[in-house]
């Protein structure tokens, strides 16, 4: 996730400090896992020093200085040109199962066991995300649902796989 | 458990559909049996819901074993203890949305007035009560096997055996008729068997069952 890109769409709509930005991009995009403090404010300062944003205000707090940060007409161009790019398709070439299974079957284990146990993981999550698509907003179903597509096209490799051990076996095997 | 199905074996022919599988099913479980095309899960199915005897093997519904009923107890416990939902609606062409739903009903001699009130309560549930006055040719696929579910849930089944019931729908109308489907089913505590070879509609269930060569190798939970 372009972080530094995501913040700058987000400040589109207005200037904003930098716990507005991070709880905004936990709202919408953290899902289970919401950004640091760390991350919020080495983000801002790279920003701010590829001039993509500057400070629009500085407030006198208790502690120290609230910065308010706005986006710049380089920084608009910038989300214009992310949003126009398309986005570079995963090879899904390394995979971990394959590896797995490659490996169960040239140390002679069999593979099958290992197919049916993360078949299972692979539909208890599933399960998960639909449980919480039933009780989410269209935002939730939609995220859900892409994690959702992603696992079944995994457990229709296992099931293709499952079908062709055999024929894998003697392939690695030869 | 309210079903207990134990090494079931099946032939069609020289062909095994079935050859040692094992189901159970716990009351107000939804459990999905999954597999490839050809596996059994099908025949499964049928030898459990009493359709189908199979050639060895028992099952046992409620403390009850299949085979030592007569076939007309068993089509009466088929009428008043399962729903059935198979990929087409497979409703009555010519009676309309509601007629259909209350069918079981008028069948087991539920007044008229009663069976379509109850109708039409299953019918809203299952958010098609615009289409209770149309005949199944004008609705759509997905409002079909919604009726289609309306009619299996309106006797209150015990156990709902579903055959791919989103086998013909798009992804979107198929989810939706499994999320109706099991929380309506969840809320009379009734048991859903489902057969599917899709996962995204597995993913409703409690647990899964798989079928490999008519045998049910893996209980998974």
């Amino acid at each position: 996730m372009a972080i530094g890109t995501t913040f700058l769409g987000l400040l589109e709509g207005g200037p904003r400090h930098g716990y507005d930005l991070k709880r905004a991009y936990d709202e919408r995009f953290g899902t289970d896992r919401p950004l640091s403090y760390g991350q919020v404010y080495a983000t801002l300062a790279r920003l701010l020093k590829n001039r993509l944003v500057e400070i629009d205000a500085v407030e006198p707090g208790a502690g120290p200085e609230r910065k308010r940060y706005a986006i710049t007409p380089a920084g608009v161009t910038d989300v214009e040109r992310w949003l126009s790019e398309p986005e570079k398709p995963e090879p899904y070439l390394q995979s971990t199962l394959y590896a797995k299974v490659v490996l169960a079957l040239l140390t002679g284990r069999g593979a099958q066991a290992l197919l049916d146990a993360q078949r299972a993981e692979h539909l208890r999550l599933m399960r998960e995300l639909t449980q919480r698509k039933q009780e989410g907003d269209v935002a939730d179903q939609l995220i859900c649902d892409h994690a959702l597509f992603h696992l079944e096209a995994d457990l229709r490799w296992l099931e293709l796989t499952a079908a062709r051990l055999d024929q894998l076996a003697e392939a690695v095997a030869s | 458990m309210i079903i207990s199905a134990a090494d079931l074996h099946k032939s069609y022919g020289r062909t095994a559909a079935l050859a040692g599988a094992s189901l159970e099913v716990a009351a107000g479980e939804v459990v999905a049996v999954m597999g490839p095309s050809g596996s059994g899960k099908s025949t499964l199915l049928h030898c459990v819901a009493g359709i189908v005897a199979p050639d060895r093997g028992t099952v046992v519904y409620d403390g009850r074993e299949l085979s030592a009923m007569t076939d007309p107890e068993r089509s009466a416990l088929r009428r008043s203890e399962f729903g059935f939902v198979f990929q087409f609606g497979q409703l009555v062409p010519e009676l309309s949305c509601r007629e259909n739903v209350a069918l079981p009903l008028r069948l087991d001699g539920t007044p008229r007035r009663a069976a379509e009130r109850r109708a039409d309560e299953l019918l809203s549930q299952l958010e098609v009560a615009d289409v209770a006055r149309a005949r199944p040719g004008s609705v759509s696929g997905g409002e079909g096997q919604r009726v289609a579910v309306a009619r299996a849930l309106v006797t209150d089944p015990r156990v709902l055996f579903a055959d791919e019931p989103t086998g013909a729908l798009d992804s979107l109308n198929g989810e939706r008729v499994m999320e109706l489907l099991t929380t309506a089913a969840r809320e009379r505590g009734t048991a859903v068997v489902l057969v599917t070879h899709e996962a995204r509609v597995a993913a409703y269930s409690d647990r899964e069952v798989i079928v490999r060569d008519g045998r049910t190798p893996a209980l998974v939970s």
